[in-house]
């Protein structure tokens, strides 16, 4: 759980609401952040069936602007950020040459030459070398690591938008999946974006540090009633595992393609050359060799990270994620196997410790909310 | 916090021992350290095990731990509710056993950690 670093961990402007509310703080990335509160079950539980609030102002925030913005943006991202409308985002990868992730991230249209971009605390410093390293080919773009002019919260759960809804004036009801919009949020002047990493219905709030502890505070005395919870980073991780969103660091890293990784959605084939574009057209035309899938237990056991994967005895893959699911309470994980080994119903035996245990394949993701 | 009528380990179990015979659970700190527990895999009946040795493994959503015997015996039981009910440590750690043990030897006992000693170890 803990973690040797040469230096204090980061602490988010919300550290004091943490505290306050009992949070038990363990390093992460670099940061001094809250793994749970009452206890990752229960809060992950809140976040299916009410909502949950998180911190996640960890994660960096980096812009792009300037006539050659879009440019830069498509030369160093995998999907294709020309098909953003102003107030539209997507999921993207932050491309090595090579097709692999130096990161996975959000891409935000603030204008036709503005972009934002919110990638993983771990990566943040790296990313910010790596796209500087590659903006000498381009004449009108300027970049900047904001950061630090945000905190970043996220309410998550069917309640979400009726108690975000109490608080600002903006429509929520008119914020489409994976768009965003400029408004007041308790007051403030914040960013919302429909957006999330748990699969359910929600919120990312984008607020100045300064204003981060009245946003927090507010939104969980709006949302009293309706069983609202603090939520920590526990239950962020068994929420997107169950929704089979890929963990950076885990799932996918600089040694994973995006066509390994299953993510051949956030890939833009018809947009012009990006990092790593060759190696995936490749790949796609001959097939890659092995493949991110997701599993279930059979016999009694918990997959971990890092834990060998079988295919008819023989070492195949590894897992990449895997826990007990609080809410489908079953054993379930992701890992790589060989091509040939990743229909749903396929067999695999997972090493758990020594003992070899039964797991099937199964498709993705586990879970998948109602849309009403 | 910590009953006086059982005696502790340094790997945060308890044992309640009553004559030859004892009941092994792990402390309410250990279920603290870990959260919340959704997995427990106890061994067989009948199984002899040394003082200090993995009788069982025990997983919460982020971490796996395993138990250890506080002292060396025989498993004369094992509580097959539990692996059904894993969260039931968590609610009522000192009152949920693990195993039942025909100890080897009284002197055994005698390592063990008592209430007060446990309870400076974990503060």
């Amino acid at each position: 759980m803990s973690q040797n670093s040469a230096t204090a961990p980061k602490r988010t402007p919300l550290h004091a609401a943490h505290l306050a509310r009992s949070g038990r703080l363990v390093p992460f990335a670099g940061w001094e952040m809250p793994v749970e509160y009452q206890g990752i079950v229960q809060e992950h539980l809140a976040v299916r069936e009410r909502a949950g609030l998180f911190d996640v102002s960890h994660m960096g925030e980096v812009e792009l602007a300037g006539r050659d913005a879009l440019a830069a943006v498509q030369h160093l991202t995998s999907n294709d950020a020309a098909k953003l409308k102003i107030g539209q985002i997507q999921y993207s990868g932050l491309m090595t040459p090579t097709g692999a992730f130096v990161d996975d991230l959000l891409v935000y249209r603030f204008a036709d030459d503005h972009f934002l971009m919110v990638v993983n605390a771990a990566n943040a410093a790296k990313d910010v070398a790596w796209i500087k390293s590659q903006l000498g080919a381009f004449e009108d773009v300027s970049f900047v690591d904001s950061s630090a002019r945000y905190a970043l919260i996220a309410l998550q759960g069917p309640v979400a938008r009726d108690v975000l809804q109490t608080l600002t004036g903006v429509d929520l009801a008119a914020i489409k999946y994976y768009w965003f919009a400029h408004g007041e949020v308790a007051g403030v002047r914040c960013t919302v974006s429909r957006t999330g990493y748990t699969g359910e219905d929600g919120f990312e709030v984008f607020v100045a540090p300064a204003s981060a502890i009245r946003v927090w505070d507010a939104i969980l005395e709006a949302g009293r009633d309706a069983g609202v919870v603090p939520a920590g980073l526990g239950a962020r991780d068994t929420l997107r595992l169950e929704a089979a969103m890929r963990l950076y660091g885990n799932d996918i890293d600089d040694t994973t393609s995006v066509l390994e990784a299953d993510l051949g959605w956030i890939v833009g084939w018809n947009k012009p050359g990006f990092l790593g574009a060759d190696v995936l057209r490749r790949q796609k035309a001959e097939g890659v060799t092995r493949r991110l899938v997701g599993f279930e237990m059979v016999d009694r056991g918990i997959a971990r990270h890092g834990y060998a994967v079988l295919v008819d005895g023989a070492p195949a893959g590894t897992v990449t994620s895997g826990t007990q699911t609080p809410f489908l309470k079953k054993a379930i994980g992701m890992a790589y196997v060989p091509a040939e080994a990743t229909e749903p119903g396929q067999a695999i035996e997972i090493d758990v410790r020594g003992r070899r245990l039964q797991a099937r394949v199964v498709p993705l993701p586990f879970y998948k909310r109602q849309r009403s | 916090m910590y009953p006086a009528d059982l005696k502790y380990t340094k790997d945060h179990e308890w044992i309640r021992i009553d004559g030859r015979e004892a009941i092994v659970g792990i402390t309410d700190f250990a279920q603290q350290q870990l959260g919340d527990v959704v997995f427990i895999e106890l061994p067989e009946v009948g199984r002899t095990l040394a003082a200090g040795e993995v009788f069982g493994t025990i997983e919460s959503v982020k971490a796996v731990s395993e138990l250890f015997s506080p002292v060396a015996g025989r498993i004369t039981a094992v509580n097959t509710d539990l692996p059904s009910k894993p969260e039931q440590v968590n609610s009522d750690p000192h009152g949920t056993w693990m195993i039942r043990l025909e100890l080897a030897s009284a002197a055994d006992a005698n390592a063990l950690l008592d209430s007060t000693q446990y309870g400076e170890l974990v503060k």
